[in-house]
């Protein structure tokens, strides 16, 4: 499928730089805290805070607000609630947030109903933080309280089929063969339901915003935690009637995000909201209790039937999967889809249903959909291998496909058969007895060990980006995208370098800033290859320039040679046939007499390509926990997550990525839940404290390996994306291992204590 | 049904706020003085008073570690210290460990061994494996791990801070099973600031 | 968080008229649990009484031959104490096998014992809750308690005691010096905690206005016999489900004496010293070792079922007891001076 290029011949120094494990350039500034986050820019006045007030009630009507009392200490300057904010947007069209999921948006502070616990009721602002989280304590509001339900079964009944419309969400594929008769004939079957509950992203920062009132009408620099500034500046344009110029949008770090940041946060409605009134600089910033107010990976319930013939070939699956959305919106995420496109089988069916309850809606959380699924199909694909008495991972190579069954399209590229390879063979897998409870350590724990497979689309989103060249030679570059940690900076930097020639001290990338090129929300593991592109085009935009330069200098070498017949290494623009015909670009820039170089370039989907194409990155992981059965503890002590992701542009800060979703798929296995009280519709461990992700010590040996993989038609650079892929099969993998360890199928989530009881 | 919410009751002491007063703090070895109540932080003293922001607030309610900071050499959570009671010692923060441009050992080590992501957890990870070796107790892999587990990163970053952290513990020597250390030949290591 | 005036008391006495002089004015420790409740509202002190220039920060030897804890030493330079690391590993391997580094090095030994339970209801001003507001009702007996506890609780509260060091204070039978308006006292550990009866809102028998000066451990510190097990929900910075302190004297395989409290099923450190007598003078058997884990765990009560709900408690209680009797009579596992590492070695 791939095509074989002529490769140039090339002398490329330290500009070959795409592909090296290039420490981020940003580094310096994390590590001595010179890195400034949203809530930390200092503002040209002073400063003052607010506090979000959250409601206690599930549902109801709040029916007083006592401002009076809490506007009479000094110090406390407003409180705003649905009472006192002026009219906005009319129609709720203006909240609707680039991915937004259908439905109608959550208005903060817009009126008096109440529709899910720690709803945001009022903001307190006071001359300092202590006094507007005093005030805010203080602040007495009366609510009329009405029924509710947070009951994910209780709402069942009323389950609907999940609606288009959502960015990114694909509808369950279409009913194959006949799944029924090719269940009741099978000789080997399973059925089971898989149970995850709410958990929440929890990133490390706190959504804050710092509003920069800078005087000038109604121009605000707005510092915002968020994964994608445009998405910000429209949102926040549209609500208050502002310009682009009016409602800058700034967030060059972002503490982690993982989902919680696609959607502007209502902390930035607050801030904005108390600026424009107050005319004045104002931070707010959300408590961690207030973390728990925005979003969740939703509570599913899953049904999977499975059935395999005599030598382990899938006869039917059926998959179906039941989320919680909120009253007002329908979040939907691609759930079942990926059993059918890991999977050769020839009588399939899948559903995806919603249901409403009193809850916030829930929102896109790493790997959204994909971990749900995969916990899933991966547990069940376990337990039928069993049945099968196949070893788990030959029966995956089994029942591998080579195309997509669900679009009967080839792949575009697909290397999980090496995954499952590299991946075994660096495991030991085949030291494992098949036996469950056949394996214990020198203590005496249980030993297990646990395969699971994962895929995620590998897609591309409309991206531009600006390239500027000085006659110093140094080259910016910059995209209104963002950087939660995934790399943005270090591997646009080298894109850009390595596109141009160009030393990597000679390049800086900057991004997340609404004056720059317009990029998409940081998510769906589509930044590197979307902004990828856009860097590449609008170097290559600057270099065609510097060619013409180059032409027009007297006696050039470059003498009509054609664009695509040069190359740019080593700060030269070299012809490919003989790059003894070389001009320094430095010289070129001299020559020309010009300020500066500069061109935009963009990028996006390939219709055509998505149109006969399957594009999906893969993985395939290995887990070993050791288990105390006499007191029910698991501890996970090696993985090995083997990835197929096309062009690695970083291996250091790719591997960087899949530890950390490894680390995800770890907490989610065996920590992660919101307790949800029903009585109280109400999230109860919302906090650090209780709300367990894992520590340090959770953490023992990690492998991470790529699997080369060259796909020109998934990415114009080849690129699939490293940020969800990692956390994929970690989950089923650990209660793979856990059953191979103690015979015991868990299919709730999280493995606590109390489950192996 | 109509309910009645009260945060906090207001019969109990009219809303009222303690004045402020002249506290000095010395951190990075300067003293500051700020003009400050009672109920600051001494977190919210070096973010919002002093624009120390390397500092971090991921919780609030000593939970996390990114607020972790020295005090005479050990670690606390800033988050949980009232800043008035915190005169007269010496606090150090990440900004004080070293520059952007003159790194310290474990900062190098940090950004060498990619043993951060988004950044944000990062000062405090820092500050916690300084007070780490400050103490002195931990050798092995297993004993930096509880001993770091203080400090949450929700980017799970742990293996490359283990990493970091080994490397700048044994000052490029590095540990085998049974404790011992083993000096890595030829290894070029820079001195480290460990006191 | 609301406002307050602070005095930075500097003698033990000051501290008490300070306190007696102010309305609703509290003791400020090293900080890491009050201020934390503060800044929920749930405790709403308008004045401070700092105690951080007391001099109770030594630890020093007593003349019975037991220590005498600093009300004010840090649990960290506790647990590294030379003293305490070589005649009480176990209270130096439980103090580790809480909270973290940053928290032990500002938390004081005083202010341990005085911790407020972490029950998700008594953190959250949005439900009601007997302790933080009498009367109100507890949402735990219904709703997710997996953090609460299945023996002598009662229908007004079913809190736990968060503390670690707690439990083995209780096995080890410490006691609890105390100063206040009316001079000073001492209290038995076993008296110290209390029940939650039909008043959750007390945690202790300290009455108003006495400060906690020194914790006194006798002589014997079990230091041939000794563990502590906590089983948890993550690896390390999280609270006990549960947890058993155990401190033998052994000769041979026989029990002399014994002594063994629970962590994270009570309002208090849980001790039952009639199964501490059903091991005296017995051969350490795994059959004995279980009929005392039932006798414990005999009148417990569960309050739902499921992982969010904590009958399972009593399951794992047992075990946990068995356990840890197995690992104290046995002292296979090499303990390891500087960290507790894992719950089962």
């Amino acid at each position: 499928m791939s095509q074989t290029i002529a490769t140039p011949p090339t002398v490329r120094l330290d500009s070959d730089v795409v592909g090296k494990p290039i420490s981020r350039p940003e580094g310096p500034a994390k590590v001595s805290g010179a890195a400034k986050y949203a809530a930390e820019f200092s503002v040209t006045g002073p400063l003052w805070y607010g506090y979000v007030v959250s409601s206690p009630i599930a549902k109801g009507k709040i029916t007083k607000i006592y401002a009076d009392e809490v506007l009479a200490i000094p110090g406390v300057q407003q409180v705003f609630s649905h009472e006192n904010v002026p009219s906005l947007a009319w129609f709720d069209r203006a909240y609707k947030d680039d991915v937004a999921p259908g439905g109608s948006p959550f208005r903060p502070l817009h009126e008096p109903e109440i529709m899910f616990s720690q709803q945001p009721v009022a903001l307190v602002v006071a001359d300092t933080f202590e006094l507007a989280r005093y005030a805010a304590s203080v602040l007495r509001i009366d609510y009329d309280v009405a029924e509710f339900n947070t009951n994910l079964e209780v709402a069942a009944p009323k389950a609907f089929d999940a609606p288009k419309g959502k960015t990114g969400f694909v509808p369950p594929p279409k009913p194959k063969g006949d799944v029924e008769q090719a269940y009741a004939d099978a000789p080997h079957k399973v059925a089971g339901e898989y149970v995850h509950h709410a958990q929440h992203h929890n990133p490390m920062e706190m959504f804050g915003t710092t509003v920069d009132w800078l005087g000038d009408g109604k121009k605000m620099k707005i510092y915002d935690k968020t994964q994608g500034a445009p998405n910000v500046q429209q949102y926040i344009a549209k609500i208050f009637g502002l310009s682009k110029e009016e409602a800058r949008i700034i967030s060059k770090f972002t503490g982690g995000g993982f989902g919680s940041g696609l959607r502007p946060q209502y902390q930035v409605f607050m801030a904005v909201l108390a600026a424009l009134e107050l005319e004045h600089s104002v931070r707010v910033v959300m408590d961690r209790s207030q973390m728990f107010s925005m979003g969740h990976r939703p509570h599913t319930v899953q049904d999977i039937r499975l059935a395999s013939d005599d030598q382990g070939y899938l006869q039917a699956m059926e998959h179906n999967a039941l989320a919680e959305t909120s009253q007002f919106e329908d979040e939907t995420e691609t759930v079942v889809n990926w059993s059918g496109i890991l999977y050769k089988v020839p009588n399939s069916q899948f559903d995806y249903k919603l249901t409403k309850i009193d809850v916030n809606t829930p929102a896109d959380m790493r790997a959204p959909g994909a971990a749900t699924g995969s916990f899933a199909i991966e547990s069940a694909i376990d337990e039928l291998s069993y049945k099968a008495g196949r070893d788990p991972l030959d029966f995956r190579l089994l029942n591998y496909t080579y195309t997509d069954p669900t679009e009967n399209k080839p792949f575009s590229s697909k290397r999980l058969d090496d995954c499952y390879h590299e991946g075994a063979k660096r495991f030991g897998w085949d030291q494992r007895n098949p036996e469950p409870r056949s394996m214990r350590d020198e203590n005496g724990l249980l030993v297990g060990w646990g395969v699971a497979a994962g895929c995620w689309d590998a897609s591309m989103q409309k991206a531009a980006a600006k390239a500027v060249l000085a006659a110093d030679g140094h080259l910016t570059v910059s995209s209104a995208t963002n950087d939660q940690g995934a790399g943005t900076y270090v591997i646009m930097t080298q894109m850009a370098a390595q596109t141009l020639g160009l030393p990597l001290a000679q390049v800086t990338f900057e991004l997340g800033d609404t004056e720059m090129p317009e990029a998409p929300v940081q998510g769906g593991s589509w930044t590197a290859n979307s902004v990828g592109a856009a860097v590449k085009d609008a170097c290559q935009a600057v270099g065609k320039k510097l060619l013409k330069l180059a032409q027009k200098m007297d006696d050039s070498p470059l003498a009509g040679v054609d664009f695509e017949d040069v190359q740019f290494a080593d700060g030269h623009i070299r012809a490919n046939e003989d790059i003894s015909r070389s001009v320094a670009i430095a010289d070129i820039l001299a020559a020309s007499g010009e300020a500066k170089i500069e061109a935009e370039g963009k990028a996006g989907p390939n219709p055509i390509n998505m149109l006969k194409y399957s594009m999906h990155s893969h993985n395939a992981v290995f887990v070993e926990v050791k288990v105390d059965e006499d007191l029910g503890t698991i501890h996970v002590t090696r993985v090995v997550d083997a990835v197929a992701a096309g062009r690695i542009m970083n291996p250091k800060t790719a591997r960087s990525q899949v530890l950390g979703g490894v680390v995800w798929g770890i907490g989610m296995a065996l920590m992660e839940e919101a307790y949800l009280n029903n009585d109280l519709g109400r999230y109860v461990n919302h906090n650090y404290a209780e709300y367990h992700i894992p520590v340090n010590a959770d953490i023992k040996k990690i492998d991470v390996i790529f699997v080369e993989e060259e796909d020109d038609i998934a990415s114009p650079i080849g690129v699939k994306g490293v940020g969800e892929i990692g956390m994929l099969g970690v989950a089923a993998a650990v209660a793979n291992a856990v059953y191979h360890a103690t015979g015991k199928r868990v299919r709730e989530l999280p493995l606590t204590i109390d489950k192996l009881l | 049904m109509s309910l009645h919410f009260i945060q906090e009751p207001l019969d109990k002491a009219a809303p009222h706020v303690v004045p402020t007063q002249a506290v000095t703090l010395n951190v990075n070895g300067e003293d500051h003085t700020i003009q400050i109540a009672p109920w600051t932080s001494l977190l919210d003293a070096l973010r919002e008073y002093l624009d120390l922001t390397g500092t971090k607030k991921g919780c609030d309610h000593g939970q996390c570690g990114a607020c972790t900071v020295l005090v005479d050499g050990k670690r606390i959570n800033s988050c949980l210290a009232l800043a008035t009671v915190y005169q007269g010692k010496k606090i150090e923060t990440i900004e004080g460990l070293g520059a952007e441009d003159n790194l310290s050992p474990l900062q190098q080590a940090f950004v060498d061994h990619d043993a951060f992501q988004c950044g944000y957890c990062t000062p405090g990870q820092i500050c916690s494996a300084q007070g780490l070796i400050n103490e002195g107790r931990c050798k092995t892999e297993d004993e930096v791990r509880e001993h770091m587990s203080g400090n949450l990163c929700r980017c799970g970053a742990y293996t490359n801070i283990l990493s970091a952290v080994m490397e700048v513990l044994h000052d490029g020597q590095v540990v085998v099973d049974n404790g011992t250390l083993v000096t890595i030949p030829a290894q070029p290591t820079q001195s480290s600031s460990v006191n | 968080m609301n406002s307050f005036t602070l005095t930075q008391a500097t003698a033990a006495d000051e501290a008490v008229r300070d306190y007696a002089g102010h309305e609703h004015a509290a003791y400020l420790g090293g900080g890491t649990n009050l201020v934390d409740l503060m800044k929920y509202n749930l405790e709403r002190p308008s004045h401070l009484t700092s105690l951080g220039l007391l001099p109770l920060t030594d630890i020093t030897s007593l003349p019975d031959g037991g220590l005498r804890l600093g009300a004010l030493a840090t649990n960290a330079d506790t647990a590294w104490h030379p003293e305490v690391e070589k005649r009480y590993p176990l209270l130096s391997q439980t103090i580790l096998a809480g909270a973290t580094p940053q928290l032990r090095n500002a938390a004081t030994n005083g202010g341990n014992l005085n911790q407020r339970t972490r029950c998700y209801y008594f953190y959250d001003l949005a439900a009601p809750c007997n302790k933080r507001e009498p009367g109100t009702g507890c949402s735990a007996l219904t709703g997710p308690n997996r953090v609460c506890g299945v023996l002598g609780t009662s229908e007004s509260c079913i809190a736990t005691n968060p503390s670690d060091m707690c439990v083995a204070l209780a096995a080890l039978e410490a006691t609890v010096r105390v100063q206040g308006p009316n001079g000073e006292r001492t209290i038995k550990f076993d008296d110290y905690h209390r029940l939650p009866g039909d008043h959750p809102e007390k945690d202790n028998t300290l009455e108003p206005g006495e400060l906690v000066t020194a914790i006194d451990l006798p002589a014997e510190g079990y230091a041939d016999h000794f563990t502590y097990l906590k089983l948890r929900d993550r690896s390390s910075y999280a609270f006990a489900l549960v947890s058993v302190a155990v401190g033998l004297k052994m000769n041979g395989n026989t029990i002399e004496k014994a002594r063994f409290a629970l962590g994270g099923v009570a309002h208090k450190p849980w001790r039952d010293q009639e199964a501490e007598k059903m091991l005296e003078g017995q051969t350490a058997s795994p059959d004995l070792f279980r009929k005392v884990a039932a006798k414990v765990f005999a009148e417990a009560k569960g309050y739902g079922e499921g992982s969010l709900h904590n009958s399972f408690k009593i399951e794992l209680g047992k075990r946990a007891i068995v356990r840890a009797l197995k690992q104290a009579t046995e002292m296979k596992y090499e303990v390891n001076p500087n960290v507790f590492l894992n719950s089962n070695p």
